[in-house]
């Protein structure tokens, strides 16, 4: 506008200038006065109302509350922030160490070369997540706009985590303070009504078993319902709770030194019977089916890949998990395990691979399909190695769950047999190898350079990336196109609670109530998933047994630590002595053998042009280069260390016994 | 801005005039020591196995400064002049430390004046004494005779007797070349326990092995060992 009038005087004559000039002195003092009067306006709103402008970027407390979407997205957090032994989100290292792998990733051998456990280590203290968990249920119990079916469910998921979270703790660190209400500071300067001691540890249990009663009917009984709790999911926990206190009172007996004189730690063992009696009891509701039909995943023909199957499958035909974390890709919930462990020669990352490597102290303790155990056989009885013709013969004729929980050599992954190989043994007992399996060399009697290593290892040098005791980890590993990826990662889920523990879980409740014949009932359905169609009679289970088959079964998932603990007898397997092999090879059957070193069995390839064995497959236990240390389980590390830091904030803490 | 020599070294120079200034914590410069004791006799155990914690009274919090005693059971603590208490946790080493009528540990008063040597005295389960360590025909011998010291009510039995023997100064049951055991039921005499292995061959050939005896009691984590003694052959 200005513009324009500016160009207008310029062409205007003389005469006009001063009223032109007149006019716009006019329009000025308009427009302040304009601008003036609104502002003045404008300020005779209160100036409460000026200030207190509701902000756009928070929701408050009410509103969250009166949305049954809002709510659930509160939730979703705090399902987050569940906490795993080993979890697919939590890196590979969580699935490794106790003799039952190997870390092929240079940063990681400490889990090999270690002495002992710091006695803070596996602990958890976390009141901040206990106290967000117990606003979301003093919220969701306040709250009046949502529909009674929502709140109730809502709640009993809210309790359900929080037991979860206790029990979580009671595992690691025996009696906690049970804080189930919202505690507030008053600034008063004094603390000690926020102090309180540790309760009992079995007052921890028996709460998440309570809470596990009482929440059960709130929550659906709906077996396709995977990753928000339900009914079988409250239950599964509640036999797992039950039994873990029934066997601390039952085996802590054996260590009266791991315990506290006001039962912080330690279990009376007049309370076991009736711990595993509540945990059979839970354990029977869902394999009655009142929790909804629940059943073994049995679905694919080949029962190792059956086996496998259980963790990749997340359709409704799996009837076997019970509560997972979920995962999905491309939409920002992805972990990277298949990434680091996948097979190195199938790798879809050029230095992403193999981190984590069964030991042999795992695959040999696989029983044969005749119920009995052996190592693998690598030399005949007059000491004279054995001479396969194919890689996978020497593991034929054993348990489905070996070849399911892990890579044997010559497996077909993805696009490619995997090349497991650890170079050519000559008829003098020579070892022609290297470092790469492109770095060729030459075979004697020839001048033809050839690959004279696997590709995925294992090197005579220790290459980390591939493997280093001649095994993969199968389970979890995800066959979908682009899940080694960095980029798009992968999305299987990790199972929490799934039928089979339930099964194992009602085994051992009965075993050890006296019931065996009920024992065997629950067993041998899962040993028959597996293959070992011979069922076991009543008298076959003993302790061991129950041990066993613990560890064929549940694996990498997250429970050899606390099994051990509470059946008292890892400060006997992880005893602190090197594992020789004759250690590895006897009594294999035996629930506190020693574990503290992880063997490899390495494949070789016999060369020797003529005989009939040329080509053939000699194998051999090594014990990877960079274990030196010696796992060794004190009796301080039963219960994880409860730090200073806390103690001096509250002298009512109690120390851990043996720290 | 082109980077020109002159400006990296006014730049050091600058850093370097900023580090003139003084440091206004002095380091630990006190030096605590000493060494488990039963009656003027050290008491071996294994390396980085027995810890003990030092607490400062009058001083903010309650977090100890740990450490744990060597093969020979000595330790040492460089810190400041204070008063300290020392104590060792709960359930630790091959010895009875005294526990408080209220359940707490027994701790030693410690003032810290300038350098100085403390000995804590304590009372282990069993002593080995007189170990005599000998390398004859290819074998490492020990003879030694065992003292039961505590014979009251909490007296323990000895679970085994073990003989190690190692190519470096560290010897115990997780860093050892060679390892004989007697289980103490086997021991018919104890003031005249006798145990061999064979000189473990290494890769690199030396003519001397150290080596110890220790015992393990039943029930108690750590080891009492004799002192660890260089055998030549």
């Amino acid at each position: 506008m200005s513009c324009r009038s500016k160009n207008k005087i310029n062409i205007a004559p003389d005469s006009f200038i001063a009223l032109k000039k007149q006019i716009v002195l006019m329009k000025k003092i308009f427009t302040i006065a304009m601008i003036s009067v609104l502002i003045s306006a404008e300020s005779c709103k209160k100036d409460s109302d000026f200030l207190n402008v509701p902000p756009k970027s928070v929701v408050t407390t009410d509103v969250v509350f009166s949305d049954p979407a809002l709510v659930l997205s509160v939730l979703g957090d705090l399902y987050n922030r569940v906490l795993d032994f080993s979890s697919l989100d939590n890196g590979w290292t969580t699935f490794a160490d106790f003799g039952e792998s190997f870390p092929s990733d240079n940063g990681q051998y400490g889990f090999v070369q270690n002495r002992s456990w710091d006695y803070g280590t596996w602990g958890t203290w976390d009141y901040g997540y206990v106290r967000d968990l117990n606003l979301f249920i003093d919220n969701v119990t306040a709250s009046t706009k949502l529909l009674a079916a929502d709140k109730s469910r809502f709640l009993a998921e809210g309790r359900f985590l929080r037991a979860t979270y206790y029990f979580e703790m009671v595992k690691r660190m025996g009696g906690v303070p049970l804080i189930t209400q919202t505690l507030t500071y008053d600034n008063s300067g004094n603390v000690i009504g926020l102090q309180f001691p540790r309760s009992k540890e079995s007052d921890i249990y028996d709460f998440v078993i309570s809470e596990a009663e009482a929440i059960k009917g709130l929550l659906p009984s709906d077996p396709t319902e995977k990753s928000r709790a339900t009914k079988a999911a409250a239950l599964a926990m509640e036999a797992r709770a039950a039994l873990y206190a029934g066997s601390i009172a039952k085996y802590g007996a054996t260590t009266p030194q791991v315990s506290l004189s006001g039962g912080e730690v330690g279990i009376p063992s007049s309370m076991a019977s009736g711990y595993y009696t509540k945990a059979l009891a839970a354990a029977k509701e869902i394999i009655s089916g009142s929790a909804g039909s629940y059943k073994l995943y049995q679905v694919l023909p080949n029962l190792s890949d059956n086996f496998a199957a259980i963790f990749l499958d997340k359709s409704s035909v799996n009837q076997e998990s019970i509560w997972v974390e979920d995962f999905k890709a491309l939409a920002g919930k992805v972990h990277s395990f298949t990434t680091n462990d996948q097979p190195y020669s199938v790798s879809d990352e050029a230095s992403d691979a193999g981190r984590l490597d069964p030991s042999l102290n795992l695959v040999q303790s696989f029983e044969k399909l005749d119920n009995t155990f052996a190592p693998i056989a690598t030399k005949d009885g007059a000491g004279n190695p054995i001479y396969y013709a194919d890689q996978q013969d020497p593991f034929a004729g054993r348990d489905a769950r070996l070849a399911g929980t892990v890579m044997l050599p010559h497996f077909f992954w993805k696009t490619a047999y995997i090349d497991i190989w650890g170079g050519y043994l000559l008829s003098n007992g020579n070892i022609i190898s290297s470092d790469d399996a492109t770095h060729y060399a030459a075979l004697p009697g020839s001048s033809e350079q050839v690959q004279v290593v696997g590709k995925d290892g294992p090197t005579p040098t220790g290459e980390p990336l591939r493997t280093q005791t001649g095994f993969y980890v199968r389970k979890y590993l995800d066959p979908a196109t682009g899940s080694g990826r960095r980029g798009r990662q992968s999305d299987v889920n990790f199972i929490r609670y799934r039928y089979a523990e339930v099964l194992l879980n009602a085994a051992e409740a009965a075993f050890e109530l006296g019931q065996t014949s009920d024992a065997t009932l629950y067993m041998n359905q899962v040993r028959a998933r597996a293959g070992l169609t011979t069922p076991l009679t009543a008298g076959d289970i003993t302790f061991d047994r129950i041990v066993h088959e613990r560890r064929a079964e549940l694996s990498f998932e997250g429970h050899v630590l606390f099994d051990m603990k509470r059946w008292r007898i890892a400060t006997k397997v992880w005893d602190g002595n090197p594992e020789s092999l004759n250690d590895l090879t006897s009594n294999i059957s035996s629930a506190t053998k020693r574990n503290t070193q992880p063997w490899g069995l390495y494949p070789y390839k016999y060369y020797s042009p003529g005989s009939p064995n040329d080509g053939k497959w000699v194998f051999r236990e090594v014990l990877p280069s960079p274990v030196t240390g010696v796992l060794n389980f004190r009796l301080g590390n039963y219960y994880s260390q409860i730090n200073d830091g806390i103690i001096s904030a509250n002298p009512k803490i109690k120390r851990q016994p043996n720290q | 801005m082109k980077i020109k020599f002159h400006h990296i070294a006014l730049f050091i120079l600058l850093l370097s005039a900023a580090g003139c200034k003084l440091d206004n914590v002095k380091p630990p410069s006190v030096k605590l020591n000493g060494q488990l004791m039963y009656k003027g006799s050290p008491i071996g155990v294994e390396y980085n196995q027995v810890p003990f914690q030092l607490y400062q009274t009058g001083y903010k919090g309650n977090t100890p400064i740990s450490g744990t005693f060597d093969q020979d059971g000595s330790y040492s603590v460089l810190t400041f002049n204070g008063n300290y208490k020392f104590t060792i946790p709960g359930g630790q080493g091959p010895f009875q430390w005294k526990e408080l009528p209220s359940g707490g540990r027994d701790t030693i008063n410690i003032a810290l004046n300038g350098d100085q040597t403390v000995n804590i005295e304590v009372t282990p389960y069993y002593m080995i004494r007189n170990a005599q360590l000998t390398a004859a025909s290819g074998k490492i011998t020990a003879n030694f005779s065992i003292e039961k010291v505590i014979t009251d009510a909490s007296a323990k039995n000895i679970q085994t007797v073990s003989l190690f023997v190692n190519k470096t100064q560290f010897v115990s049951p997780g860093d050892h070349a060679a390892e004989a055991d007697l289980d103490g039921g086997a021991i018919t005499d104890p003031a005249n326990v006798s145990l061999n292995v064979a000189i473990p061959s290494f890769p690199v050939t030396q003519n001397y092995v150290y080596a110890r005896v220790g015992i393990r009691i039943a029930g108690v984590e750590d080891m009492i060992f004799s002192p660890v003694v260089k055998v030549s052959y």
